[in-house]
């Protein structure tokens, strides 16, 4: 019997642990297909840091290093530059990327640095309990902003695609959803297209990804995806936000 | 009138928070602290405290933050655990050299890497040397009643200094006790209003925090620091009396338990150290003289009274919840040079237990005592440092 459908090579056979309706579990299976089909399993490094990321070197099987909350685009940078043959990605949530780790992105990509930075924007820190974020949308409940984020005393969702799309460094910013299959699809080229523009050399490659966190939203799975479409997006529109080269998918 | 409640230690802390009423709280989650920082900010929600929370980016900028705001003239919490702690060092030694009395609950959690969530006692240790004053609490009682007195003891006018609240991880951040609360008017009533010292902005007396001094003054300002750390002692046990009167509640630099008379002793901080008294009772039985030695009070270290207090006592082992690569234990190294001075001297042991949330075990502390049991006999020390508790 020929066998048409199986477990990307790249995930080892643990079964996701992450809550009902999280975007982790989906997003590491799309980075290990993208991995398998480009046939990167054998140079590929993985950057997690702390947050739901924590649990990914449970789950890939390729190596992994654990960076400090907000350090792995530093780590990532001396990982690439001590072997640039081999390709280094960082998978970080916005609590990591977008609140204690600020500094180490905006530098990164302003020196244009060869890695692909996988960016999961679930608008909290999840792995705390929910508390708000940078990210967090104007009135959203967290647990530290019990009557929803008030932007007069905790500012307003930073769009960390367009601030990094101002730096001259960054080679490719594009914003991505995975709530339908449709833009799971999208999500997919993207990850491909980072890959790609490190394996040409064309420096510093950025996948935003939107992703439900039921949990800490206190919706369900299904209701979670409903308020990316409702609500998400309209404050992070999808789209390629940076591309230096031009290109069309 | 004291109000029996169960609560975490978490929420203990936070309700000491609450009755105290901070001017501002700089808040940053991590695990085990969170919940409490968390609870602060419900309670801000509720109109229950009028603090002005910051919900900061990361611990660097929490203790940056709690320095701005403690300098103009603020009453300033934050809490935190490990990482965060790590990350904080260099405001650490920023605050108390400004002398700003920020009061801190450090919920105690181990260091990475491995990375781990659990308790142990590395934080804190780590920060030993920053120039704050170190409360250790046992339980959820203590770390409230610890929390309530930190702002005396930090605030006072001869001493001025940030203090840390330290419990444990876990065991005592999220395990539900009895304990009791004191009322919000007794509370406020004990802390009392909050007094400035030098606050900016002040345009008759001009003046700078934390300038450049250059070596013709550094090392006066750091004699300064270290003499004020002298008076914390005598600052520490008459806000304890003042507490007594209040609670009926004793605290002390330490505590002592059946150690008059005792062999052997353990010294033990925190949450392990009400394990230990079971075992101390077990051999007590059993007609062995054991004793214990709790330290609260960790910085500044009281030397004197610790080698009054374990002078006589034939063996003793410190038992550390964290280590110094390549050194002992760091209560090891007080207790060391507490009892140094002395002409005769307990034998002195040194056990690694607990690290990264490892179960303390009553068979753990027994198996030390038998072990001083022989040493006090006269038997030969094996090893003076050694891990226990581990897993072959
Ligand atoms: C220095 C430091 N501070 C705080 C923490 C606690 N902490 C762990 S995960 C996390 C938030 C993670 O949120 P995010 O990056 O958005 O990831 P998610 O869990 O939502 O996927 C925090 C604050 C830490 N580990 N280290």
């Amino acid at each position: 019997m020929r066998k048409i459908f199986r477990r990307p090579r790249s995930l080892k056979s643990a079964p996701f642990r992450y809550c009902p309706g999280c975007g982790h579990g989906l997003l590491q299976r799309l980075i290990a297909e993208c991995i398998d089909s480009m046939k990167l399993r054998g140079k590929t490094i993985g950057i997690a840091p702390v947050g739901c990321a924590v649990f990914a070197y449970n789950y890939f099987d390729f190596d992994m290093l654990e960076a400090a909350h907000g350090r792995p685009p530093a780590v990532a940078t001396a990982l690439k530059r001590t072997m640039p043959d081999k390709i280094i990605f960082s998978y970080q949530g916005d609590g990591d990327l977008a609140a204690i780790g600020t500094a180490e992105i905006i530098h990164a990509a302003n020196r244009g640095e060869n890695f692909s930075v996988f960016f999961v924007n679930n608008a909290t820190y999840g792995m705390t309990g929910g508390q708000m974020a940078p990210t967090t949308l104007p009135g959203q409940r967290t647990t530290t902003t019990p009557e929803g984020r008030n932007i007069s005393t905790s500012g307003y969702p930073l769009h960390v695609s367009e601030l990094l799309s101002t730096i001259e460094g960054a080679s490719f910013i594009q914003r991505v959803s995975i709530d339908s299959y449709e833009n799971i699809l999208i999500a997919k080229d993207a990850i491909k297209k980072a890959f790609r523009y490190q394996i040409e050399g064309k420096g510093f490659s950025f996948v935003e990804m939107l992703s439900p966190c039921p949990t800490a939203w206190r919706l369900s799975p299904k209701e979670s995806l409903e308020w990316i479409r409702t609500d998400m997006v309209r404050e992070y529109p999808p789209g390629i936000i940076k591309d230096k080269f031009m290109e069309n998918n | 009138m004291a109000k029996v409640v169960a609560v975490t230690g978490n929420e203990a802390c936070a309700n000491a928070l609450r009755q105290v009423n901070p001017d501002v709280c700089g808040v940053y989650p991590i695990t085990p602290q969170t919940d409490m920082m968390q609870k602060y900010a419900s309670y801000v929600s509720n109109g229950k405290v009028d603090t002005e929370i910051i919900l900061v980016e990361s611990e660097h900028s929490s203790m940056s933050a709690c320095i701005g705001a403690a300098a103009a003239g603020g009453r300033v919490v934050t809490a935190t655990s490990s990482q965060g702690l790590a990350l904080m060092w260099e405001m650490l030694h920023i605050a108390s050299g400004d002398r700003l009395p920020i009061i801190m609950p450090v919920v105690n959690r181990a260091l990475s890497a491995p990375l781990n969530i659990h308790g142990d006692h590395s934080d804190a240790m780590g920060a030993r040397d920053t120039g704050w004053v170190q409360l250790w609490s046992e339980n959820a009682q203590d770390a409230y009643d610890n929390t309530i007195q930190a702002f005396r003891i930090g605030e006072h006018m001869d001493i001025r200094l940030p203090v840390m609240v330290c419990l444990d991880g876990f065991i005592i951040s999220h395990s539900i006790e009895r304990m009791e609360y004191l009322e919000d008017e007794e509370v406020k009533g004990f802390v009392g209003e909050y007094k400035n010292f030098l606050p900016l902005l002040d345009l008759d007396k001009p003046k700078s925090y934390g300038p450049l001094i250059l070596p013709d003054l550094f090392h006066e300002y750091k004699k300064a620091q270290h003499e004020v750390m002298l008076k914390v002692k005598d600052v520490v046990l008459k806000v304890a009396a003042d507490f007594e009167k209040l609670s009926g509640r004793k605290y002390g630099l330490f505590e002592s338990y059946r150690l008059d008379d005792a062999d052997i002793a353990l010294v033990i901080l925190n949450s392990a150290a009400g394990t230990t008294t079971d075992i101390v009772d077990g051999f007590r039985a059993r007609g062995i003289k054991a004793g214990l030695l709790k330290p609260r009070l960790f910085r500044p270290f009281p030397y004197d009274e610790v080698a009054e207090a374990l002078g006589k006592v034939k063996a003793v082992c410190v038992m550390d919840r964290s280590d110094s690569f390549g050194g002992y234990g760091p209560v090891f190294m007080e207790i060391s040079s507490a009892l140094y001075p002395l002409q005769e001297r307990p034998v002195l042991i040194n056990r690694i237990y607990g690290l990264g949330g490892r179960d303390y075990l009553p068979e753990h502390g027994e198996a030390v005592l038998n072990e001083l049991d022989e040493i006090a006999k006269g038997g030969k020390v094996e090893k003076y440092k050694e891990y226990i508790g581990v897993r072959e």
